[in-house]
């Protein structure tokens, strides 16, 4: 995946927190699946008459749990990114791990309508205007290239080991 | 001569596996991986998906707390409020026992929050990292820890690797001086420091606390302080212990001071951890109408008197043996107001039962609350101890986000000792007032 392309769902709310993305009660399963239904379940107003891939979000976006349901959610609802002006930092890395992309831009007041995720020049363009946005050159390289970070980790066994043996 | 390091610059040194460069982050060796019943079925499942064992189930310790129930067995059988809880702590034990990793489960002598037994029975020291499917993690810090929540995608990479593959975060001091007046806790602290910063002020960051408060605290004080730096975004909260100490001189990425001197006790009252404002204070003129709205609130007006249906003790932030004392200083010997529900939830079994040896339970039960069994409760409102739509609760947990203790509820973030203030009154009430 290195370019990403969809409408927009505009809601700028600040400090959209992990239990308004994915309410506690939905937590009780064992499953990564079919957590789409309870995406904004309390939050109904927020997707109102919108569809689209790219959620478009006030700032501080993902603040609260470490609950990896929150991208899970919003994966399974449809979502391929999510922009913000700042994303919290334990939702940044879920996503990552998710293929959910997260871009952190400081003006997203422009965004509306078709957007275009460029992941190789880490870019965003709509409506004919480009922002670039910063990504983690791992993070970028895991996403396009769909690593698994587990993978990547296991392979690192004999320095793992090497560690325990000297400490 | 060596540099100044800070206490995080020791710790991620001395757990580098692999340091991290522009291509890739460090990979960080974990010392111990806590974990519970609501975060870790899908990271058991991805290690039996690859056929993957646990590689150090000695480092790894579970309980059951998030989604379990807080009232005594019914003939023998705990009484879950809802089915797919049962499935989820079935499936810790199923996990536990297949992969050998020791669990203090329901009904054990020391179950209890994951934050509160982590330390209790001594697993988390100095100098260690210390990791948990739970933003709370930070709580571990005020042993001088590197502790930090993870996803479960991460849960799983521990359980396989004993490692994370993490980026070194930023570092910030918040140097934290004056003596606390009476009525006023580390929790009113830390809410204080919190609406310094902003909920989102310490993205990116590890909050070390210093300075003389922070030294005189006791070490439970300094686990509520270190708890809620997530609420402040940041990655982790720590307080040096021993030999694991900042370097004289060292450089920090930002440096905060915080004078504690004058603080009243703090209470929050919108939507988000970092609204606290001076319990006898008025709520800000300039309070967005939303969050005002769905608290109840009016801006510009005081919070004292604010009608109040339920009181919650309990959580990884005010759930330990002091923090029950504290709530029972102001509850023995008085009633609570009548119509007002209060739920007192000992962190632990092992503070069930010194508290219970010290006839802590029959001052609550005199004053008519509800005295229950371990766990999270309404901190997180998953196991059927959850507020009502429209009910406001004064709680002594760490979030306040809309319908985080029951779908429409309103929370009010407070000390344990304003939390029975407003138990006794049956409104939102100043401690120093009851405590004169
Ligand atoms: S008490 Fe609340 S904050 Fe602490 S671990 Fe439980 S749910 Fe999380």
């Amino acid at each position: 995946m290195k370019l990403l392309k969809g409408r927009a769902v505009v809601v700028l709310r600040p400090n959209i927190d992990t239990d308004q993305i994915i309410p506690a009660r939905f937590l009780r399963t064992t499953r990564r699946e079919g957590l789409g239904v309870a995406l904004f379940a309390d939050r109904p107003e927020f997707l109102q008459g919108q569809t689209g891939s790219i959620l478009v979000a006030g700032e501080n976006f993902g603040c609260g749990s470490s609950r990896e349901h929150a991208p899970w959610a919003l994966l399974d609802h449809g979502f391929r990114a999510v922009i913000s002006s700042s994303i919290a930092d334990i939702f940044r890395s879920n996503a990552i791990k998710n293929g959910l992309v997260p871009v952190q831009i400081p003006d997203t007041s422009q965004l509306r309508g078709e957007v275009a995720i460029d992941l190789e020049t880490c870019t965003v363009e709509c409506e004919g205007r480009r922002q670039s946005f910063a990504l983690d050159p791992f993070a970028r390289h895991c996403l396009i290239n769909e690593i698994d970070e587990l993978g990547y980790l296991l392979a690192a066994e004999k320095e793992i080991a090497a560690f325990e043996a000297r400490r | 001569m060596a540099q100044s390091r800070t206490l995080l610059d020791k710790i991620w040194d001395a757990h580098l596996v692999r340091p991290e460069t522009e291509d890739a982050p460090a990979i960080l060796y974990v010392d111990l991986h806590l974990v519970h019943e609501v975060t870790s079925p899908q990271a058991f499942t991805v290690l039996r998906e690859r056929g993957l064992r646990v590689r150090h189930p000695e480092r790894t310790v579970a309980t059951m707390d998030h989604s379990t129930p807080t009232l005594p067995r019914v003939n023998g059988r705990f009484p879950f409020a809802h089915g797919d809880a049962e499935t989820q702590v079935e499936t810790l034990a199923r996990n536990c026992r297949e992969h050998g990793i020791e669990l203090h489960e329901l009904g054990s002598r020391n179950q209890g929050i994951v934050h509160v037994i982590g330390p209790e029975l001594g697993l988390t020291k100095p100098g260690m990292t210390v990791v948990c499917g739970d933003s709370h993690t930070s709580t571990h810090g005020a042993f001088g820890a590197l502790a930090f929540g993870i996803g479960t995608s991460e849960v799983a990479h521990v359980l396989a690797t004993q490692c994370l593959l993490q980026r070194k975060p930023k570092t910030m001091r918040v140097s934290i001086e004056g003596a606390l007046q009476p009525g006023v806790t580390a929790k009113d602290v830390i809410l204080a420091v919190i609406a310094k910063l902003g909920v989102g002020g310490g993205t990116g960051s590890v909050i070390e606390y210093a300075g003389r408060t922070v030294s005189a605290m006791s070490i439970e004080e300094r686990m509520t302080v270190c708890n809620m730096s997530i609420e402040a975004g940041a990655r982790a909260g720590m307080v040096g212990s021993g030999a694991w100490q900042t370097d004289e001189g060292a450089r920090f990425d930002r440096e905060i001071a915080v004078d504690v001197s004058r603080l009243a006790p703090m209470i929050t009252w919108g939507t988000d951890p970092g609204t606290a404002i001076p319990v006898d204070g008025n709520v800000p003129e300039d309070a967005p109408q939303k969050s005002a709205t769905y608290m109840g609130v009016k801006p510009g007006a005081p919070l004292l008197g604010t009608k109040i249906d339920v009181v919650f003790v309990g959580s990884c932030t005010n759930g330990r043996l002091s923090d029950l004392r504290a709530a029972a200083s102001v509850l023995r010997g008085r009633r609570i107001a009548s119509g007002v529900r209060v739920l007192i939830v000992p962190g632990s079994q092992q503070v069930k039962r010194a508290a219970e040896s010290e006839g802590l339970d029959k001052v609550f039960r005199d004053a008519g609350a509800e005295w229950r069994e371990p766990g999270c409760s309404m901190c997180i409102a998953m196991n059927g101890d959850a507020l009502a739509p429209g009910q406001a609760a004064v709680s002594t947990s760490n979030r306040n986000f809309e319908g985080r203790q029951g779908k429409g509820g309103r929370t009010f973030l407070a000390s344990p000792l304003t939390a029975a203030a407003a138990a006794v009154a049956g409104a939102i009430a100043d401690p120093r007032e009851v405590l004169r």
